[in-house]
């Protein structure tokens, strides 16, 4: 039987699942502004020097402008990779369209028990449910979810999924939706975090139909 | 009726259906969770949206408590 909050020593509401990673620091609004500036700190790292270097190349000698063009790209494009891979965690893992067999309806239906109206909606639309809690605004996905930050302006995009690879997507969605309702804290904590940036860095790079997700989600963080 | 569901590859399956006043069934659904969450499954009561609790005892008073596999950073 795995070992529950109380057994793990834990509190006793902590998702279980943490057990798996004790060493892990809980990721509260505390350390997950802490990992945002870290991420914002890296981001820089890699592309300031590109800028820099750009800058210097065409000061030296205008004609190495091409090169300098290049050093731009580079600076333009590490982060736009990384936002690649944060809008990555919610991209259905097939297409949407490859049909929808018995134990997906059965699956959507139970899915559709645990949200409201609206968020069903969405998530025929979008494949996404979104979720308001503590920390920020929630879409869940399959496997994977984006955190809107309150302000909207910041989304962390985090790795998780269910460790059956059998079940139907509205099934392995339902996973993480009630694994995020036991303990916020403790999902953001088992989570991988792929990405932590702008907004529009993720809007950029997700797929049309999820943009009304991503709008949603960025009203309600904003409210 | 109360039930115990399973989410599983077949969408969920029905494990157990109870009520209050039969003991019995209530006893069998108890016996089907035990056997569950030694299989690796966590139980899960939905209290509404927003929120869900993990329990490690099938609740009498539940309408529905549902059996999910970890999950795991990917």
């Amino acid at each position: 039987m795995p070992a529950t909050g109380a057994a793990s020593g834990l509190p006793a509401a902590a998702l279980p699942e943490r057990a798996g990673v004790a060493w892990r620091a809980p990721m509260d609004a505390r350390a997950l502004r802490a990992r945002g500036r870290l991420w914002t700190l890296s981001t820089a790292a890699h592309s300031v020097p590109f800028v820099a270097t750009a800058g210097l190349l065409v000061g030296l000698e205008p004609g190495l402008a091409p090169v300098s063009a290049l050093a731009l790209v580079h600076a333009w494009a590490i982060p736009e990779l990384y936002a690649n891979r944060g809008a990555k965690v919610v991209r259905p893992q097939r297409p949407r369209d490859a049909g929808v067999g018995g134990a997906d309806i059965l699956a959507l239906g139970l899915l559709g028990d645990l949200v409201g109206h609206e968020a069903r909606e969405l998530h025929a639309r979008a494949g996404l449910v979104a979720e308001r809690g503590r920390l920020g605004v929630w879409l869940v996905g399959e496997a994977g979810a984006l955190l809107v930050r309150p302000g909207g302006r910041r989304v962390d995009c985090w790795c998780v999924r269910a460790d059956d690879p059998s079940l139907p997507s509205a099934d392995r969605t339902a996973h993480l939706l009630l694994a995020l309702r036991e303990d916020e804290t403790g999902f953001a904590t088992v989570a991988n975090l792929a990405f932590s940036g702008a907004t529009w860095r993720v809007r950029r790079r997700l797929p049309p139909a999820m943009l009304p997700a991503l709008r949603a989600a960025t009203r309600l963080a904003r409210a | 009726m109360a039930r115990l569901v399973r989410m599983d590859r077949t969408g969920h399956t029905t494990l157990a259906e109870w009520s209050a006043a039969d003991d019995a069934a209530f006893a069998a659904a108890s016996e089907a969770f035990r056997e569950q969450l030694e299989a690796g499954y966590y139980a899960v009561v939905s209290e509404g949206e927003g929120q869900a609790r993990q329990v490690t005892a099938l609740p009498a008073g539940a309408d529905l408590v549902i059996l999910r596999r970890p999950i795991a950073g990917g």
